[in-house]
């Protein structure tokens, strides 16, 4: 685990994980219906394959979301495709009242997360969807770290009665080291544990704040601290009692997500953690405004907050809190 | 392609309950008999309507009152649907939700809900809220967010192609309602995909909360807007039980859109046309003053 993140090598492309598995869950299950809103790698693949099954309703959002809604009321599974700030957004309401509002087994696949489609500019980030999909209360959010994940995270979310929300990537990041001897496996609701570790926890979610988590990580034990990292890829539900074994005990928890703050994978974290544990929990997430100048996905997380060396200082200021109080209060 | 031939996933709830069937078998309860022959009789139609009337002002007498305008405007409306045009299997969604009250009505009169229900409108503990809520018998989903009901229709009735099946899918919205841009969006896609089992009617009584659509952003021309969308686009006197029911007929050529010209209020001579009357908390005066007034005049005699 000594690897920097630019020696790590790509892991697959998200959208193409995603529709690799869709196309084989639609060959085996005749109730998958891939709805588009002309986002572009459905037309020639998918409809190719099942062209009765590929409902293109145009560039409409809103539609899309009632559409589904429709579908799925007469016992199709609908995949909606657009981008995670339109699905949330634009569609929120939509999505709100028809879909969820009806626990009806609508596939949310919201590309384009976070700053992952940066130099896009500010109209494509998505950095207060997970916010939104969370309020919502009876959505499965996942936010897959690993790319190597998505084709296990799209099957478990196949399964579930209700409503899901997948947030992918735009384009591959570089795949997050396995612990030794472990498998990329995915369990749905389940924190995956990559490091473990005593002093401090930190919790990842999504693909470059794992890279990062990691990294920090790596260099904290460096300096002697023995840090945990936990991959919380399901923000909805919550893995409580993998969340609360995984901080108990620990001098802070460090959250660190491609998201604002508000309302984030750090707030899902200090719903539970703070209602049982006495562990201060510092949130490493997007702040201020990105998209005053064209900049990569990694670039424009660093200038806002999300990084490497956040997760460090986080990390660094948790424990010079822990030295001036009693660990027994703990 | 192989369709799931159930009405629900075996897996989910949500539509596995009573509520799943919707208004889908609603049309054979009760009195109401399917005119599947093209015979059509009035007169118990006419009597559903009266029924929808006397309820909607009995509700709107009620501790909270209640959408009187638009649920008198649409009562004949919802009479040709519920009492002739909804087969077994058939779908219902009220676009325009407001107008609960006389959704609630015609479900009472095929059966799906008892009378005396109609007594706890918008009160505690009751099912029935101002605007339907999905749990409820005959209620396929929850509306009252204007702009959803065209595309929920949509998507059942993609469902319905896609499953081989021939049941219609009927939605009724609101004028004001049509100010809002997802319903373009529902009415683009269907009038491209050219669907033959969706029947849309618009209750064009002209009103809305501030004044008239027209002065208030302009819907007209509303027939020339849809058949430029590619519906096949009917416009009737929508208190002509006849004529509605032969312009709410499918058409092989296309989603059809039934632009329904009413009066606001009618049939209460206080209420017609009046823009308060949108949402009216009657007195007991008053609610005697609206029957009496519907009495005459479904007997015929002047108002």
């Amino acid at each position: 685990m000594t690897q920097t993140i630019a020696e790590v090598e790509l892991g697959p492309d998200p959208r193409a994980a995603y529709r690799d598995t869709l196309i084989d869950l639609a060959a085996e299950d005749p109730r998958v219906i891939c709805l588009d809103s002309d986002t572009g790698g459905l037309e020639d693949t998918f409809a190719e394959r099942f062209p009765d099954r590929y409902i293109n309703v145009g560039i409409a959002e809103a539609n899309l979301m009632t559409v589904a809604a429709g579908l799925a009321r007469r016992g199709f599974i609908p995949y909606v495709h657009t981008m995670a700030t339109f699905a949330t957004m634009r569609a929120a309401e939509f999505l709100k009242v028809d879909v969820v509002g009806n626990r009806l087994p609508v596939r949310v696949i919201a590309t384009h997360g976070g700053l992952s489609a940066a130099h896009f500019g500010t109209t494509h980030f998505a950095l207060e969807d997970l916010a939104v999909a969370r309020a919502l209360a009876d959505l499965a959010v996942v936010v897959p770290g690993d790319g190597r994940q998505i084709g296990a995270a799209t099957r478990q979310l196949h399964e579930l009665p209700g409503p899901a929300y997948l947030r992918l990537g735009r384009s591959a990041t570089p795949a997050p080291p396995m612990p030794q001897g472990s498998a990329p496996d995915f369990r749905l609701g389940r924190a995956r544990t990559l490091r473990e570790g005593t002093d401090v926890t930190i919790v990842a979610t999504g693909a470059m704040p794992l890279l990062f988590a990691l990294e920090a990580a790596s260099r904290l034990a460096g300096d002697g601290i023995d840090a945990e990292v936990l991959e919380l890829h399901t923000l909805h539900p919550l893995d409580r009692d993998g969340l609360l074994a995984g901080c108990r005990g620990r001098a802070g928890v460090v959250t660190v997500e491609e998201h604002r703050p508000q309302g984030g994978a750090g707030d899902a974290v200090a719903e539970v953690v703070s209602a049982e544990l006495a562990v201060p929990i510092r949130r490493v997430a997007v702040r201020g405004r990105p998209g005053a100048r064209v900049a990569g996905q990694r670039d424009a997380l660093e200038a806002h907050g999300v990084s490497a060396d956040a997760v460090v200082e986080a990390a660094g200021r948790l424990l010079d809190h822990t030295q001036n109080t009693d660990r027994k209060t703990r | 392609m192989a369709a799931p031939t159930t009405t629900g996933p075996p897996h989910s709830p949500a539509v596995q309950d009573g509520a799943s069937d919707g208004a889908s078998d609603g049309a054979v309860d009760g009195a109401f008999d399917c005119a599947l022959d093209g015979a059509f009789d009035e007169a118990p139609v006419a009597a559903m309507a009266h029924q929808i009337r006397q309820d909607v002002i009995r509700m709107a007498g009620g501790p909270e009152g209640a959408h009187a305008g638009g649920s008198l405007s649409c009562a004949d409306l919802m009479a040709v649907l519920h009492a002739r045009l909804l087969r077994p299997g058939d779908a219902f969604v009220l676009s325009k939700g407001h107008a609960a009250p006389a959704l609630y009505s015609a479900l009472v009169q095929l059966g799906r809900l008892p009378a005396d229900e109609l007594d706890s409108y918008a009160q505690p503990g009751s099912r029935l809220f101002g605007h339907p809520a999905h749990d409820l018998p005959g209620v396929e989903f929850a509306t009252g967010s204007l702009g959803h009901g065209l595309g929920l229709s949509i998507g059942l009735a993609l469902a319905e192609l896609l499953r081989g099946g021939d049941r219609r899918v009927y939605t009724v919205l609101g004028d004001g309602e049509l100010q809002e841009g997802s319903v373009w969006e529902a009415a683009l896609l269907a009038g491209h995909r050219k669907l033959p089992n969706l029947v849309a009617a618009v209750d064009r009584n002209g009103l809305q909360i501030t004044g008239g659509t027209e002065g208030c952003v302009a819907l007209e021309p509303l027939d020339a807007k849809f058949a430029a969308f590619g519906w096949q686009v009917r416009t009737v006197d929508g208190h002509d039980l006849a004529a509605l029911h032969e312009a709410l007929q499918p058409s092989p050529d296309g989603p059809v859109m039934v632009i329904a010209t009413t009066v606001k209020g009618r049939g209460v001579p206080f209420l017609e046309r009046k823009v308060a009357g949108h949402y009216a908390k009657l007195k007991p005066a008053l609610v005697q003053r609206a029957l009496a007034a519907l009495a005459r005049a479904a007997k015929g005699e002047p108002s």
